[in-house]
């Protein structure tokens, strides 16, 4: 009987581990944001691939925490952008390049790729390939306030109706308002530390206008639907959305330029299905998928072919929010590493400032 | 077993008995503060270089920020932890010795009903509620106490609030059962040789349940203490917490060396509370654990 019973287990563990090494091939795991891996695409590739792809939602900044505690295990494909790759890599190697042979590269916008190429390349091998882009500007509500650049968030009328996000594209954007250029000085950790530290007194004296600090979207959402948060910044597609459920909501680009991220696909490390990574990415990049998601986020994908089909409403509600095109927008550039502590210890401060 | 069998079976019996504890706080407990211990005694100077070195510490020490979130976050927690001691005394003296049987039952059930749902949708309850355009401010509005809805929610006051809740029944439970066993005799003998209320209260009822009141206050202030998402949720624009203070330098900075090295001091603060608790009320540890 005793012979019977481990006789069992010993098939029963065999099985399990069989399966184990079949499923590596059978299933993607992405870590990425919300709405970046709409529930119909996953059944359109699966229904083609037989790949059933998993879905954990993230941030810039856990994506990194997560790949870095397994030394980049855990999952087939990441969607960090595009600024938040090298420091990563560079401190601690957590992608594995990509292999441009098994990439359509000619669906991708060639000035996307030359973006992902100047950021996002370390010895000479390239990490990153972009995916999904947009801008964060403000957002606020015609009937309750017009506002025109970052500072107006700190006008005494708007006290306690205000939201922005305690992270660093409001540093950024702050420190842009104040006549500056936080990009130019990457390089000089001096001037770089005196500028956040100016930014950061700016951002406390005016904390009686934060109602609150969100850290999802749904936070902020909310706060501006009810009418609680009369101005916030925010992300381009949150605020059209906004603008399509209310007309008086409008997202505006300010005067001292909205900021623009792209996100994309990179391969952690240690990750098990790269096949099927490469299969996802170029699945997405066709035009006919890629302008699906495109419109299930509300922004604007790295695929060539995907503008044409693009919803025209969101289209106007582009041209609307940038008239003169994206000349008075600024990109990230890939952040050195060291500088985020510099900036952790202001937003700190902020956070405990009275 | 009989007592003819030899003794290293017997040890061997032991042994294996212990062994899954014994293996899960090793595995899951020493083992990784073992690893965080280290952690918190590195230094980064370079991309991928490290050094020994106390630094994490010392920015602990020179930086006021963090000492004072530290000190909030402790003095906070020993408010919460005396507010909840002062309203399940009631309670817990009702459920003892006022309610009899299946009344007794059922309003510990009412202490528990809460404890169904979890943590985050009970603190999104209380978000739901306080928000501006939430329940309780359109309620005062309605009543025509205040004439605009005021904001409840991210304020101390609020955080409080939550903590308190959450942290409920954790008081009732050990003080309903060192109220238990407290002969109601003794009160009456109080009383019939004079005593008042006040000095029932204090010269039996306090004492019996020093063990209680100790392991509750314990409880509770280490798992306010302990806190994330109560702090992280309902408070505002100034409520740091220390946990989430770890929180941040370990997922959002990067920074573990610094984390772990604030997790350690959180663990400091907490035994030293938890030492500084029972030496002022005189209690042993080894009692305080049997009763609760």
């Amino acid at each position: 009987m005793r012979r019977i019973a481990y006789t069992a287990f010993a098939i029963a563990i065999a099985l399990t581990s069989a399966m184990a090494v079949a499923d590596d091939a059978k299933r993607l795991r992405i870590i990425s944001w919300a709405d970046y891996v709409p529930a119909e695409v996953i059944a359109e590739f699966q229904k083609e691939t037989g790949i059933k792809v998993e879905v954990t939602l993230s941030n810039n900044e856990e994506m990194i925490s997560k790949l870095r505690a397994t030394g980049g295990a855990g999952f087939d494909l990441a969607q960090p952008s595009q600024d938040r790759i090298l420091g990563a890599q560079q401190e601690f190697r957590i992608y594995k390049p990509i292999d441009l042979s098994k990439v359509q590269v000619a669906e991708f916008l060639p000035d996307l790729i030359e973006t992902v190429r100047k950021n996002a390349s370390l010895d000479g091998k390239l990490y990153a390939l972009p995916y999904v882009w947009g801008t964060e500007g403000l957002v606020y509500n015609a009937k309750k306030t017009k506002i025109a650049d970052y500072t107006d968030l700190c006008r005494a009328d708007l006290k306690g109706k205000v939201a922005v996000r305690l992270k660093r594209p409001t540093l950024m954007a702050f420190a842009f308002a104040s006549g500056k250029d936080p990009f130019a000085l990457y390089g000089n950790v001096k001037a770089y530390s005196a500028l956040m530290d100016e930014v950061g007194k700016t951002l406390s004296a005016c904390k009686s206008n934060f109602r609150f600090f969100y850290d999802n979207k749904d936070q902020l959402l909310n706060g501006v639907r009810s009418g609680e948060i009369s101005a916030a910044m925010m992300w381009d597609s949150g605020g059209w959305n906004l603008g399509r459920e209310n007309p008086d909501i409008h997202f505006i680009n300010p005067k001292s330029g909205a900021i623009a991220w792209l996100d994309t696909f990179a391969l952690p490390a240690r990750g098990k299905n790269d096949a099927g990574a490469y299969a996802w990415i170029n699945f997405t990049m066709r035009p006919a998928v890629a302008a699906q998601i495109a419109k299930q986020i509300g922004n604007f994908t790295a695929s060539k072919g995907a503008d044409a089909l693009m919803d025209p409403k969101l289209k106007a509600q582009f041209a609307a929010t940038f008239p003169d095109g994206l000349k008075n927008v600024r990109w990230y550039p890939a952040i050195p590493p060291g500088l985020e502590e510099i900036e952790g210890k202001v937003l700190d401060r902020i956070k405990a400032a009275n | 077993m009989t007592a003819s069998e030899p003794n290293w079976q017997r040890r061997l019996l032991l042994a294996l008995l212990l062994a899954p504890a014994l293996l899960w706080l090793l595995l899951l407990i020493v083992l990784p503060h073992v690893d965080l211990a280290l952690v918190s005694f590195r230094e980064r100077v370079a991309p991928r270089e490290y050094v020994t070195s106390l630094a994490q510490y010392q920015t602990f020490f020179t930086e006021p920020l963090y000492w004072q979130i530290f000190v909030r976050t402790a003095v906070v927690s020993a408010i919460a932890t005396a507010i909840t001691l002062l309203i399940a005394f009631p309670v817990a003296w009702t459920i003892a010795k006022i309610a009899k049987g299946r009344r007794a039952a059922l309003l510990f059930l009412v202490c528990l009903i809460p404890f169904w749902v979890s943590e985050t949708v009970r603190t999104l309850g209380w978000m739901i509620l306080l928000r501006e355009s939430g329940v309780l401010p359109s309620f005062l509005v309605k009543l025509g106490l205040v004439s605009a809805p005021p904001e409840l929610l991210y304020h101390d006051a609020t955080i409080l609030v939550g903590l308190v809740y959450t942290s409920l029944l954790f008081m009732v439970v050990p003080l309903v059962n060192s109220l238990e066993s407290l002969d109601n005799a003794l009160i009456e003998a109080a009383y019939d040789l004079g005593a008042g209320g006040l000095t029932v209260l204090r010269t039996i009822v306090i004492p019996h349940a020093a063990p209680g009141i100790t392991a509750g206050c314990i409880v509770v202030f280490m798992l306010t203490l302990g806190n994330y998402l109560t702090p992280n949720l309902l408070g505002g624009t100034s409520s740091q917490w220390f946990t989430e203070q770890i929180y941040n330098q370990f997922i959002t900075r990067f920074n573990w060396e610094q984390g772990a090295a604030f997790g350690f001091l959180l663990l400091a603060l907490s035994t030293t509370m938890v030492w500084v608790g029972l030496k002022a009320s005189g209690q042993r540890f080894a009692d305080v654990m049997q009763r609760s």
